[in-house]
Formats: structure tokens, C-alpha cells, sequence
């Protein structure tokens, strides 16, 4: 019954802020329907709205006109099944890498129970950072660092994964390493992705479809399937057919940014 | 942005670590080594050319009592009767801390939390630190009799401000996405707190208590200077009264000394208790 219904739904949804120089508007008449376990990018220029859309997803801004739901429900308040990522990866510097994945557990419950501890140990494998359960943030690579932000996300093992241009602080050779693994993680542990960013390679390798923002006020301006299979690797993003796939994206984007 | 300020800390840590395992030092190594000797060395070359110009000119000990007479200062009361000085001012400061720490937390935590309460509370605030506490000491004392009381909300009004400001600050530096991370596991409020503010503003927590230690000692002098029998404070201005200048010397030394290992004494707390929140270290 589930799988007949779209994991994320945005129906005419608005959003304006009011700033101290006037009313903002930062998405108007976004409407979106994201099915279960799909991998969908959220493309676009800086400042179009993306993270916006995300939050509203989240259940951490209410929109100004129109509706968000998840799996039928009406988002009003924030989900036990959406886990975020952020684009930095916002660790508390002064816990462990344990205690930074077991936070959530922590921070809901007020205490970690040995089952948390296995679930911790379970998720930190999974990012492939076993062995460094006892190290500080500061003593990671950003890399590093940005996959216990994954981890902690993961811990809660949410149906829905938020990511806000989560790899855009890292430099391009892990940012690529990090993709593929991310891709490993959705496959071996399938869930409902919408994945922030303004890389289109990135966009290219990892989604099932894109979508594409235009400049402030955000809006869709389209809604491209990826025309690459699965399994992927970054090879895939050389192929010519792919290659125009890339191209049709930067003109959507260049086009809109001009405009 | 960050990530990079780590990774060079980290580096520079090793670095340190290698450097000082480099064996037998000459002096001029030693000076430049050692943090601690460049200013040691200075004070001391201070203390010579004081002690010389004093012999020298013959300068009047009521004026400018030379470090042997100051040392000769410390002999005008025995040990004990010190200690019960020292005891005096330790209490009046320490307390009149303490209250300023339990009365800036929740304060703010106010400040932090709540937009209404900040503009109401702040300017008020700000008018309380803008009094002159020396001005308004003897009017505190008046009103609250001349026992610990009044000495203690002096201490407590003159090192409570920045207090207040830098845990405020503090409070507020946590990274907006934590709050967000906080509010989408739906956690109850106050954890927020406890679990994410608190600890992201122990750095500025803790600058604010160095400053703060120090204006301590400093508020519980001025209370005994305006009306007192005991403390470092009362005695100073006991032995100026009778020209006794070598002994007022020898207790602003001890008072130095005091504030001294007070401020130490919080930063080691910070080092032992909190290694994570001091600054990184550069190259």
C-alpha cells in the first residue's frame, strides 16, 4: 500500500520570508513527487531555494502556501523517520565519533543503551570508519568527519534520507570517492533520497532523477530521469550519451542563471 | 573552513612534540625554548635596575621602597595574621564569583533563548555595568551593614557582566544546524541546552571566567577599602594611612600573586576538564 504512494510530496508550495528589506521569495508553486527509495537530485544555483526545500521536507520550516506530504501524511512538525545530513558536518567537537553517531539516541532519550552501542558500531562500519569509533572530530579529515555526519544520520535508520549538499565541503577527488560509497550505502540499504546540490556530475552519478531549480524565486523547471544504469561508477560519467545528459543540465542551469 | 583550522592543529601538535624532544640546550636555546624564560628574565633585569636606582638616587621608601625592603615588608605581620588576610579577601572574592556564575547562567540562558527577554533585560544590564562600582560601594554598604554581605554583591556586580556577555555569546555561537538537528529528533527542549549550547559555549564561558576572576579580587579590594578589618585590601590601605609603604607593597605582591593563581587556577580547570575547547594551536 506504501509503495503505491509517493514518499515525498510537495503540492503548490510557497515559501516567503520576511527580511528587514521586505518580503523574500525563496520557492514559489514547487510541486514534486518523490516515490519510495528513489534517489533524486535537487539541482540548482546558489540561493534558489534548495536548502529551503529541503527544510520544509523536514518538517523544520512550515511552508508559506501549499503542502508538504510524507507518505500521505501532512508535514507539520519534524519526522522520526527523515534523517539530514548537513552540507557541513556539524559534529559536537568535544564527543568521540561513538558518541557523536549515538547522539540522536542520547538527545531523544537522554541516555545510549547497549543496543544503541551495536547500532553505532553497525553504522560506523557502514561508512567505513571502523576503528576510529574513539577519535575526536578534530582529529579527522573533513572526508572523514562528513561521514559520521552520514553515520549519525543513518543511526536512527530513517526511511527518508535528506542530504544538503553534503560532500560541497570537501575537495573533488573525496567528493567522488564519497558519492560512489553513498550510492554502496543506498544499495545495500535502500531508502527515499533527496540529495541537495549544485554539481552536475555529482547530480549525473548518483540520481535516479534530477531536478532542476531556476534562480530565486525557486522553481522546477524540469524533471530529468538519469539515462545511466545502475551499478555506477565514476567511468559511467564519461560515456558521450551521459556526457550530453551533463550538458542539457548546465544550459538549464547557465540559461536560468543569466535570466 | 574549519576542517582545514584542524588538520594544521593537528600538525602543529606533532611538531611541538618533536621539537621539545631535542636534547641538551645552551642558554640562548634555553631562552628561546622555554616561553616562560623571555619574560622571567625581564622581570628580573626590572627588579635589579629598580633595586639599583633606589640604592643609588636614595629614593624615600614612602616613595618607591626598594624590592628588599619590600621583602623586608612581608616580616611586619607574622604568617598567620597573612593567611587571615589573604583568608578574607579569598572568601569575599570566591563567593562574590560563584554568585556571579549562578546568577549569569540563567541569565543567559534568557538571553539566549528568548528575543523579548534580551531586549528587555540587556540595556538594564548594560546601565548596571555602566555604574562605577568604587561610587556605589560605600552607598551598598550603608544599606547592607558592614559584614560579608555587602562585600560579596560588590565582587558580585563587578565581575558578573562579562559573564553574562560571553556565555551569552557562547550560547549562541552553536551551529544553527545542530538547533535544527536537535528539533528534528523532536528531543525535549532543555537538552538543547544541556546537551548542544552548554557545551559549544565553554569556550566563551570560559574567557568570561578568566576575566571574571580576576574583577573578583579586584571587587572584594574595593569592598574592604571602603569599610573593613581583615583582608589584603583593608591592610593595604591600613599600612598607606601610616606611611608603612614596604608593607603595602608587600601585600599588593601577595594580592598579584593571588589573582595570579586564581586566573591560573581556571585555566587549568578548562585544560584538565574541557582539553577540546581551547584554541587550536598554530604554527
Amino acid at each position: 500500500m506504501i509503495r503505491a504512494q509517493a514518499a515525498i510530496e510537495l503540492q503548490a508550495v510557497g515559501q516567503t520570508f520576511v527580511t528587514d528589506t521586505g518580503p523574500l521569495t525563496a520557492l514559489q508553486g514547487v510541486s514534486l513527487s518523490i516515490a519510495q527509495h528513489q534517489f533524486v537530485a535537487v539541482l540548482g544555483p546558489s540561493g534558489c531555494g534548495k536548502s529551503t526545500l529541503l527544510r520544509l521536507t523536514a518538517g523544520l520550516v512550515a511552508p508559506t502556501v501549499g503542502q508538504v506530504s510524507v507518505y500521505g501524511v501532512p508535514v507539520t512538525a519534524p519526522r522520526e523517520d527523515v534523517g539530514i545530513v548537513f552540507q557541513q558536518a556539524t559534529l559536537l567537537p568535544w564527543a568521540t565519533v561513538q558518541d557523536n553517531v549515538t547522539f540522536p539516541a542520547k538527545h531523544k532519550r537522554g541516555r545510549v543503551d547497549a543496543k544503541d552501542r551495536a547500532r553505532a558500531t553497525e553504522v560506523i562500519d557502514a561508512v567505513g570508519l571502523a576503528g576510529f569509533e574513539g577519535r575526536l572530530p578534530s582529529e579527522l579529515s573533513g572526508g572523514m568527519q562528513q561521514r559520521v555526519g552520514i553515520a549519525r544520520a543513518l543511526f536512527l535508520n530513517p526511511e527518508i534520507l535528506l542530504m544538503d549538499e553534503p560532500f560541497s565541503a570537501l575537495d573533488a577527488l573525496t567528493r567522488e570517492e564519497m558519492g560512489i560509497e553513498l550510492l554502496r550505502l543506498w544499495q545495500s540499504s535502500p531508502k527515499t533520497v533527496m540529495f541537495i546540490t549544485h554539481s552536475i556530475p555529482e547530480a549525473v552519478l548518483l540520481a535516479d532523477r534530477v531536478l532542476v531549480m531556476s534562480a530565486r524565486p525557486g522553481r522546477i523547471i524540469a524533471d530529468l530521469p538519469v539515462p545511466l544504469p545502475r551499478p555506477r561508477t565514476e567511468r559511467a560519467l564519461r560515456d558521450p550519451e551521459v556526457q550530453d545528459f551533463a550538458a542539457q543540465l548546465r544550459d538549464l542551469l547557465i540559461r536560468k542563471e543569466a535570466a | 573552513m574549519t576542517l582545514d583550522t584542524d588538520v594544521a592543529a593537528t600538525d602543529a601538535t606533532t611538531a611541538q612534540r618533536t621539537k621539545g624532544a631535542t636534547p641538551k640546550l645552551r642558554l640562548g636555546q634555553w631562552v628561546v625554548a622555554t616561553p616562560a624564560a623571555l619574560p622571567l628574565l625581564t622581570f628580573a633585569a626590572i627588579l635589579v635596575v629598580w633595586e639599583a636606582s633606589a640604592r643609588l638616587f636614595m629614593i624615600p621608601s614612602y616613595i618607591l621602597p626598594a624590592p628588599t625592603r619590600i621583602l623586608q615588608g612581608f616580616g611586619a605581620v607574622d604568617a598567620g595574621r597573612w593567611a587571615q588576610h589573604v583568608w578574607a579577601t579569598l572568601r569575599v572574592a570566591l563567593t562574590g564569583y560563584g554568585v556571579a556564575i549562578a546568577i549569569s547562567l540563567p541569565i543567559a540562558i534568557g538571553l539566549a533563548k528568548s528575543r523579548i527577554l534580551s531586549r528587555a533585560l540587556y540595556p538594564l544590564l548594560v546601565v548596571i555595568q555602566s555604574v562605577p562600582v568604587v561610587a556605589v560601594a560605600p552607598i551598598i554598604i550603608v544599606v547592607l551593614g558592614t559584614d560579608d554581605a555587602p562585600r560579596i554583591v560588590i565582587t558580585f556586580m563587578i565581575s558578573f557582566f562579562p559573564l553574562v556577555v560571553s556565555m551569552t555569546t557562547g550560547l549562541m555561537a552553536t551551529p544553527p544546524e545542530l538547533i535544527e538537528l536537535s528539533r528534528s529528533l523532536r528531543a525535549p527542549p532543555h537538552r538543547e541546552i544541556t546537551q548542544i549550547r552548554l557545551p559549544y559555549a565553554v569556550p566563551y564561558i570560559f574567557s568570561g571566567l578568566k576575566i571574571s576572576i580576576t574583577l573578583a579580587v579586584i571587587g572584594a579590594v574595593v569592598a574592604e577599602f571602603v569599610a573593613s578589618d581583615l583582608g589584603i585590601g583593608y591592610f593595604i590601605q591600613f599600612s598607606t594611612s601610616m606611611f608603612k609603604l614596604p608593607q603595602a607593597w608587600a601585600g599588593l605582591v601577595i594580592l598579584v600573586a593571588l589573582s595570579l593563581t586564581l586566573f591560573q587556577l581556571v585555566s587549568v580547570a578548562q585544560r584538565v576538564f574541557f582539553p577540546w575547547s581551547l584554541p587550536k594551536e598554530r604554527t
